[in-house]
């Protein structure tokens, strides 16, 4: 699911359930038993060749909630959401700098996962897109509030409204993304980087960090009662049914 | 300036280097998938490569209904 460890002060996450890091609850429990405390910086990287993360695990979340009266699926959802908005949260405002190392599909669940950190450090593969609107949702996991933060509401209504992912070339000449890489190099680039970010003084890197990074915690809780109001109709369950049960080549466009 | 048929071309060599099948068995109105073998990540990973080598921004939308070199060529060469 993940492992961690701890190089030179350096925490390091490494997502590796297959087959595309896909978070359900038992990722989201991994996740949530990880300790930033004695770390000086974070990097949160993918260790599956296909890509960083391809959002929430949608066979799970279409599965655990068909049998269910719309009452018990609605409180699983929002229960669900509760845990991984506090899991980011906490990333978010981790007191020591984080960097995500992303490739291939940063899709999603997964997208929101990476805007919670500092930085993005994107190879050259990676691809950004918030697909939701295709399941009749927005994003849950806090990715409207965090894209906000980081790019024009241009780009936020492009991905959101098309549902089409874009390169890294892109996402960094939009502020998304701080550096690209070549190929394979995104965590040997987000390792640097969280070394030079940990060695400064962490009670100033602390200060710093909260003076210069709004958490947006009312749009926030907005954006999760949107996605719950959104979930209840039919059309999801539905949209869910024919992603889950889709035999094509195409399930990741849009 | 590419004409459309160095468009073709150069889709069909870049499709056939980046997933390693003989380019002389790759003909315009093939189907991309099945020649290919390709899923849709991969599918993904031939657009940013599509992307970057015409320098162009190609939406994955315009993939819809296109099941073939030509067409996904055309759709790269009036971005041109």
């Amino acid at each position: 699911m993940i492992r961690t460890k701890l190089d030179a002060g350096v925490l390091e996450i490494e997502l590796c359930r297959e087959p595309m890091n896909e978070i359900g609850t038992e990722m989201l429990s991994a996740l949530e038993g990880i300790d930033f405390g004695k770390a000086r910086a974070v990097v949160l990287h993918s260790s599956l060749a296909q890509g960083f993360c391809a959002g929430a695990d949608l066979r799970e979340l279409y599965h655990a909630g068909k049998e269910l009266k719309p009452a018990a699926r609605l409180k699983g959802v929002r229960d669900f959401l509760k845990r991984i908005h506090a899991f980011l949260s906490r990333l978010d405002e981790a007191p020591v700098p984080t960097v995500a190392a992303v490739h291939g599909a940063v899709f999603g669940g997964g997208l929101e996962l990476a805007l919670a950190c500092d930085l993005i450090v994107a190879d050259r593969s990676a691809r950004f897109a918030f697909p939701e609107l295709r399941l009749g949702l927005v994003p849950g996991f806090g990715g409207l509030p965090r894209l906000k933060r980081d790019v024009p509401n241009s780009l936020v209504r492009d991905l959101l409204f098309t549902g089409r992912s874009i390169n890294a070339e892109k996402a960094l000449s939009c502020g998304l993304v701080s550096q690209v890489v070549a190929e394979g190099q995104a965590l040997r680039a987000a390792r640097a980087t969280a070394a030079q970010m940990g060695k400064f003084d962490a009670e100033t890197t602390a200060a710093a960090k909260k003076f210069v990074k709004p958490f947006p915690k009312a749009e926030l809780e907005r954006e999760m009662e949107l996605f719950l109001e959104l979930f209840q109709r039919p059309v999801v369950q539905e949209a869910l049914r024919k992603f889950v049960e889709a035999k094509g080549p195409m399930p990741y466009l849009p | 300036m590419r004409t459309q048929e160095q468009t073709v071309r150069e889709l069909l060599d870049l499709a056939a280097t980046h997933f390693k099948v003989d380019r002389k068995g790759l003909s315009p109105g093939d189907d991309i998938f099945q020649k290919l073998g390709i899923d849709s990540l991969q599918a993904l990973d031939l657009l940013t490569r599509l992307e970057r080598h015409f320098g162009v921004e190609l939406p994955d939308y315009e993939l819809q209904g296109v099941s073939d070199f030509r067409t996904l060529a055309e759709r790269i060469h009036v971005r041109l």
